[in-house]
């Protein structure tokens, strides 16, 4: 997909330093794949390793290695609604809609992303929270700019949209770790990880994973239930509900 | 003690929910209404959606009307004639609500639409009960007893065709005042979350002159049937009810509605129903306020599909 980037970052390393030179390999691993989502669901932190690989004939970096790990939830669509005063009243008036935004969306890194590359090589490769794409529906004007920073504010809020400059840390100058966190709020679905590296301002090499946030035992069957069978589901309630109010007019019985 | 709701999509502290239940429950017992007006603000309040809260809490309204409905029926205080009359209008009511709130939460207006609806019908129904409420205390402080019912004063209902004796309440009214109160009822129910139980009662004292004797089971009995069926539509069309969610509430609604049932024998009715005028107007002036004032944040998202669950 962005392999005409790769080449150009690899094109970059290698007329920088003249020269036969190999590019180092990025390895990561995620300490799980498959986050569940049971009824003591709180959220998760989830811990990604990495290391870059060099052999005998790499290149010295002048700046050291940054890494920017991108973490993107399943795509929805989201309408950014802004309340105004309709007949004295404070209604819901204007909105835009944002087709298949991320639902969930971390950007971790070891340092500001402005010292880790260029404004220009950030909008390039789609890093930093400014250049996620967000389409807008229909066109984008400048005034509805205003909506996708509300979008972004209100996902912030609400820990779904994370942006930390300090969560990547290197253990060793090749060995790195990151943590991710998922709020309880974060829906189920699969999450692509995407983990770039960075040294003198390039990007020099990528790996990428996935993970899956998925619902497990009662809340699944519940789920499940309620989607699937809406009738039965509906029945079970009221039943239940029956029951429920059965039961204590015979625990509370007086006479 | 968090619990994440499968329907709601979101962690609740398990304890909050069962104290709000006992809570509502409490006070539903006291004054003998099903306490869906205040549980459905209470559940926006901590986060749940207005869609979810209103249709779990049918089946919450269900459980806490069952209870009462079978000791009303071992006091042989319902009118299962005149329930089964008002039933048949309410179901009609239900299903056009539902129909009207799928609608209105496609077009993405149903939020307003329940808060203009609370605010209009809690303002006016609690203002009514309170100055009801205030000249029977006045009534009573000068000495003149109270009239509740009056045998007798015929009005322009009863001039209605198509009349039926409904033997168990001892009246002798034409079937459609009872078909149209039993579709508002089931109507304002399914769009509000609510039981209505507020407004069925003084409709059937002051329209159809039904006794106190028979008002409350009636109305607690039709209450159970028009929220079981607004729990199955509401899961059958929208898929908003959360099973875990009305579980504990329905737990803390059945055991606190037990002890209300208690503390309310211990006060003088008029005093009770100011107190529940006055309960019932201060949640629609909260949500007056909240349509009135600036909002503090003026955007929010919506998630319109894919995704989630």
């Amino acid at each position: 997909m962005k392999h005409p980037f790769v080449t150009l970052g690899l094109a970059a390393a290698l007329a920088m330093t003249s020269g036969a030179a190999f590019a180092e390999r990025l390895i990561s691993s995620l300490s799980s794949h498959q986050v569940l989502v049971s009824s003591s669901f709180a959220g998760a932190e989830l811990v990604l390793f990495g290391s870059v690989e060099r052999d005998g004939a790499t290149v010295p970096r002048r700046s050291g290695y940054n890494i920017v790990v991108t973490v993107i939830g399943p795509r929805q669509t989201l309408v950014t609604r802004r309340k105004d005063r309709v007949l004295g009243i404070w209604a819901n008036a204007q909105s835009r809609a944002f087709v298949d935004a991320p639902s969930y969306l971390a950007v971790l890194s070891n340092k500001p992303l402005d010292e880790i590359a260029s404004l220009g090589t950030q909008q390039r490769l789609d890093i930093g929270m400014d250049n996620v794409p967000l389409p807008l529906t229909p066109s984008m004007q400048p005034t509805d700019l205003v909506f996708r920073d509300a979008l972004i504010r209100l996902k912030k809020e609400r820990k779904l949209y994370i942006e930390e400059p300090n969560s990547v840390t290197f253990l060793t100058p090749n060995l790195f770790r990151a943590s991710i966190r998922l709020p309880a709020e974060a829906p189920v679905g699969t999450y692509e990880i995407e983990v770039k590296l960075f040294a003198d301002g390039a990007n020099i090499a990528r790996t990428s994973s996935a993970l899956e946030v998925v619902k497990v035992g009662v809340e699944q069957f519940v789920a499940t239930a309620a989607r699937d069978y809406g009738f039965l589901y509906g029945l079970c309630t009221t039943l239940m509900a029956l029951a429920t109010g059965w039961f204590a007019s015979i625990v509370f019985r007086r006479d | 003690m968090q619990i994440y709701l499968p329907i709601a999509d979101l962690p609740v502290n398990i304890f909050l929910i069962l104290a709000m239940g006992l809570a509502v429950g409490f006070i539903s017992g006291m004054f003998g209404i099903g306490g869906g007006f205040l549980m459905t603000p209470l559940l926006i309040f901590i986060g749940i959606s207005p869609a979810v809260s209103v249709a779990t809490v049918s089946s919450h309204i269900a459980a806490s009307s069952a209870s009462g409905a079978i000791s009303y029926w071992r006091k042989n205080a319902v009118d299962l004639h005149l329930a089964a009359m008002l039933l048949a209008g309410g179901i009609v009511g239900t299903a056009l609500g539902v129909w009207l709130f799928t609608a209105l939460r496609s077009a993405d207006l149903l939020d307003l639409l329940i808060a203009l609806s609370y605010v209009v019908l809690l303002g006016a129904v609690g203002g009514l009960m309170m100055v009801e409420a205030i000249r029977a205390i006045v009534r009573t402080y000068q000495g003149k007893p109270v009239v509740l019912r009056r045998p007798g004063s015929h009005t322009w209902i009863h001039g209605l065709p198509f009349k039926f004796r409904f033997k168990r309440s001892k009246i002798y009214v034409s079937a459609i005042p009872v078909w149209i109160i039993g579709l508002i009822i089931g109507f304002i129910g399914a769009v509000m979350g609510i039981g209505g139980a507020f407004l069925l009662v003084p409709m059937l004292i002051y329209f159809l002159r039904v006794p106190t004797a028979t008002v409350i089971g009636t109305s607690t009995l039709l209450t159970l049937v028009t929220m079981g069926s607004a729990t199955i539509m509401h899961a059958t069309t929208n898929h908003l009810v959360d099973a875990m969610l009305a579980l504990i509430l329905m737990v803390g609604g059945v055991t606190g509605a037990q002890f209300g049932a208690r503390a309310g024998l211990l006060m003088k009715p008029e005093r009770l129903r100011l107190l529940l005028g006055l309960l019932v107007l201060s949640v629609g002036l909260r949500f007056a306020v909240d349509l009135l004032a600036q909002p503090s944040e003026l955007f929010s998202i919506r998630v319109v599909d894919g995704g989630g669950a």
